[in-house]
């Protein structure tokens, strides 16, 4: 005889339960480790790394490595720190997510509601530009930005990343907008606003969710880059060069529990975007699939 | 000249013309509703007033000025769209000023003309909620009012009532009247549901297929429909509609038709010209109102015929029976009094009011009398 129980949830045993969890918490274990390792080591003198257990609790606690990768250690030839690089990487990513996602926002506009004769074409171009491979753009981008002026400087980081990442966030916006409905469109329009208004006023507060996976996507993207930041960054190059340039320094004694603290203040700014906006993530990529 | 002057307007999607040389003048103060089955081009011609879809050819004109070209929000027009479109973002207040807004309007004379239209529209209570706490009939409400505060020239409706239920369906139509007879401002307002057409309008434009069927106030669109088209599309039930053929007696006309058992049933014209279509096939018009008990029939009526046939089918709809017979080999519905003692299969005594019957030409399926 079975009990009709009020929520949705597949009836399991209890048995089998435990075994669910169980299962779940090794994995999650598993996933943890690399970065249980990581977050040890940037706490210990670097003897206790050499000489002892990866996995051990640091004998004696100390916080040396973090402020040696922050703002002393040896990048290429000099002794800086990630610091500057860091500061590269937020002048960088700032602008570059800001503008692409601005831009995706536009095109998902005009694409939806300002329909024009070639419009799919223009899309589908659009599209095809987020299958384009790096590797592939390197030569003619260097060359463009060359002519302008902006070979080895951040405004031309900003600009190969938001040409890039464009694409995708006009994709993202096209696909949510798609769900708007047109009458309120035709009804902001008959009460006399124009298309700029239309789009601060109605379609921009609405666009909260869409906003998310595009900041997350682009932020993500253009920070963990590393091959253009290689390519174009010159003398302003991104944290992720300067990571590599920190780990690979072939002079001197490797000091690992210094790279551990580095490649951790590479990663922070991405963990922090992912845990203020993660759960509006799954929200937004769901949005317009189920009606609520 | 009219108010609205809308004069052979066409519209065309590429080569497809959806729209055929439309010509309709609305008055001041008219309520003149557009009907007719989906995908007959109501909604494009209601959008071709707001400015929303482009003039193929003709021209629309509000107040003498011609408004081919003319941006939608400087028309002076106002819509109330099919899905409300309110936006959502916004509370109802700014809901219903935001066209205010738009045009420039400083905040405190907004403020008053929100405050007279919300309390016509009883809205006082709901203005700092979003449309997403709305009922179905406030939304409807606040999106009348959004119209409302405009003081427009021109009121727009294209199927305001179709996503309400049954009940709040005829509130809301009555409300809009009550709306119409206070403002008298000119409303055109698209539905295809054709009670609201008769009920709501002054004047109603039967559309099918792109075409202007019949332009008429809704008695002339009831009585005397142009063709077959507008009498079977408008009542409800459908009129009936019976071959049958022409013959004289004397120089009297008589329609033959043949009943359930498959005998001649004479029934005489009250239109004399009918004796024009001797000896020829006719179609006739009986609403179901018209075909009745004898008891039941029309009293000032100057001409009853009565026959007897087979009930088939007996549907007490409360406030009235209807029962379905068979004449001239079609399902024929009559209407009679809720409290008529009848069954199917009995035999029963009929009664048309042939001074209501309409006559229709079987190949031009226009009307030849009255
Ligand atoms: N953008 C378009 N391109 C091509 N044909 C169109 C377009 N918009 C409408 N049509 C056609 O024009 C005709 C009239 O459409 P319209 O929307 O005016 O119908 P309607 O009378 O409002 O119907 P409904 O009662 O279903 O709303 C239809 O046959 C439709 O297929
Ligand atoms: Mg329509």
């Amino acid at each position: 005889m079975s009990i009709a129980t009020q929520d949705t949830d597949v009836n399991t045993g209890k048995i089998a339960r435990t075994f669910i969890y169980l299962v779940l918490l090794v994995f999650a274990l598993f996933y943890l480790l690399p970065f249980f390792v990581m977050v040890v080591n940037s706490l210990k003198p670097l003897d206790e790394i050499t000489g002892g257990n990866m996995m051990a609790l640091p004998d004696k606690w100390t916080i040396q490595p973090w402020l040696s990768a922050w703002s002393s250690a040896q990048i290429g030839v000099e002794p800086t720190g990630l610091k500057p690089y860091f500061v590269n990487s937020i002048l960088m990513v700032v602008p570059a997510v800001a503008i692409s996602t601005f831009l995706g926002a536009l095109n998902g506009y005009v694409l939806t509601k300002w329909r024009f004769k070639g419009d799919t074409i223009l899309f589908g171009l659009l599209l095809f530009s987020c299958f384009i491979p790096f590797q592939i753009v390197l030569i003619p981008m260097a060359t463009i930005l060359g002519k302008i002026g902006l070979a080895g400087s951040i405004p031309g980081l900003v600009l190969v990343h938001v040409v890039y990442g464009v694409g995708f966030t006009t994709l993202y916006y096209r696909n949510y907008y798609a769900a708007f409905p047109t009458e309120l469109v035709r009804a902001a329009m008959m009460d006399g606003a124009g298309f700029f208004r239309i789009f601060w006023r109605i379609m921009l507060p609405v666009s909260g969710p869409i906003t998310v996976v595009s900041v997350i996507w682009q932020f993500t993207n253009v920070w963990n880059d590393f091959l253009f930041g290689a390519s174009f960054g010159g003398q302003s190059q991104p944290m992720t060069v300067a990571l590599n340039n920190l780990v690979q320094s072939s002079t001197g004694v490797k000091e690992y529990n210094v790279h551990f603290a580095g490649a951790i203040l590479a990663a922070l700014p991405t963990l922090l975007v992912y845990i203020v906006a993660g759960r509006y993530f799954v929200r937004g990529l769901m949005a317009g699939s189920v009606k609520g | 000249m009219g108010f609205l002057d809308i004069s052979n307007v066409t519209k065309s999607y590429g080569t497809v013309e959806v729209l055929h040389q439309v010509d309709i003048n609305v008055e001041e103060g008219e309520f003149l509703v557009l009907v007719g089955p989906s995908g007959c081009g109501k909604s494009t011609l209601l959008n071709m007033i707001a400015g929303l879809e482009g003039i193929t050819s003709g021209d629309i004109s509000i107040k003498g000025r011609v408004m081919n070209g003319v941006h939608p929000s400087n028309r002076n027009i106002a819509m109330v769209f099919q899905s409300y479109a309110l936006y959502p973002n916004m509370t109802v207040g700014q809901n219903m000023t935001f066209g205010l807004e738009m045009h420039g309007v400083e905040k405190s004379k907004r403020d008053v003309a929100l405050k007279d239209v919300a309390k016509l529209l009883q809205l006082d209570q709901l203005l700092d909620r979003k449309p997403g706490q709305l009922s179905g009939g406030q939304r409807q409400r606040v999106a009348m009012g959004r119209a409302l505060v405009r003081d427009p020239d021109v009121f727009l409706f294209d199927e305001p009532l179709s996503n309400l239920d049954a009940k709040l369906r005829v509130d809301m139509r009555t409300e809009i009247k009550k709306l119409h007879e206070k403002l008298k401002t000119t409303i055109v307002y698209v539905t295809h549901d054709q009670i609201e057409a008769l009920t709501l309008s002054t004047r109603i434009a039967v559309m099918n297929g792109g075409y202007v069927q019949q332009l008429g106030t809704p008695k002339e669109i009831y009585d005397t429909p142009a063709n077959l088209f507008v009498a079977t599309f408008m009542g409800s039930p459908a009129m009936n509609v019976l071959p049958a053929k022409v013959s004289t007696i004397d120089g009297v006309p008589y329609a033959q038709i043949i009943d359930g058992e498959g005998q001649p049933v004479s029934l005489r014209f009250s239109q004399e010209n009918m004796a024009d279509w001797d000896g020829k096939d006719i179609l006739l018009g009986i609403r179901p109102e018209a075909l009745t008990d004898p008891e039941g029939a029309d009293r000032k009526s100057t001409n009853i015929a009565t026959f007897h046939n087979a009930i088939d089918v007996t549907e007490p709809a409360g406030s009235d029976t209807f029962v379905t017979t068979t004449l001239g080999d079609a399902d024929v519905i009559a209407r009679l009094r809720a409290d008529t003692d009848v069954a199917s299969g009995q035999m029963f005594e009929f009664a048309v009011n042939m001074d209501k019957a309409v006559v229709f030409d079987p190949v031009s399926e226009q009307r030849i009398a009255p």
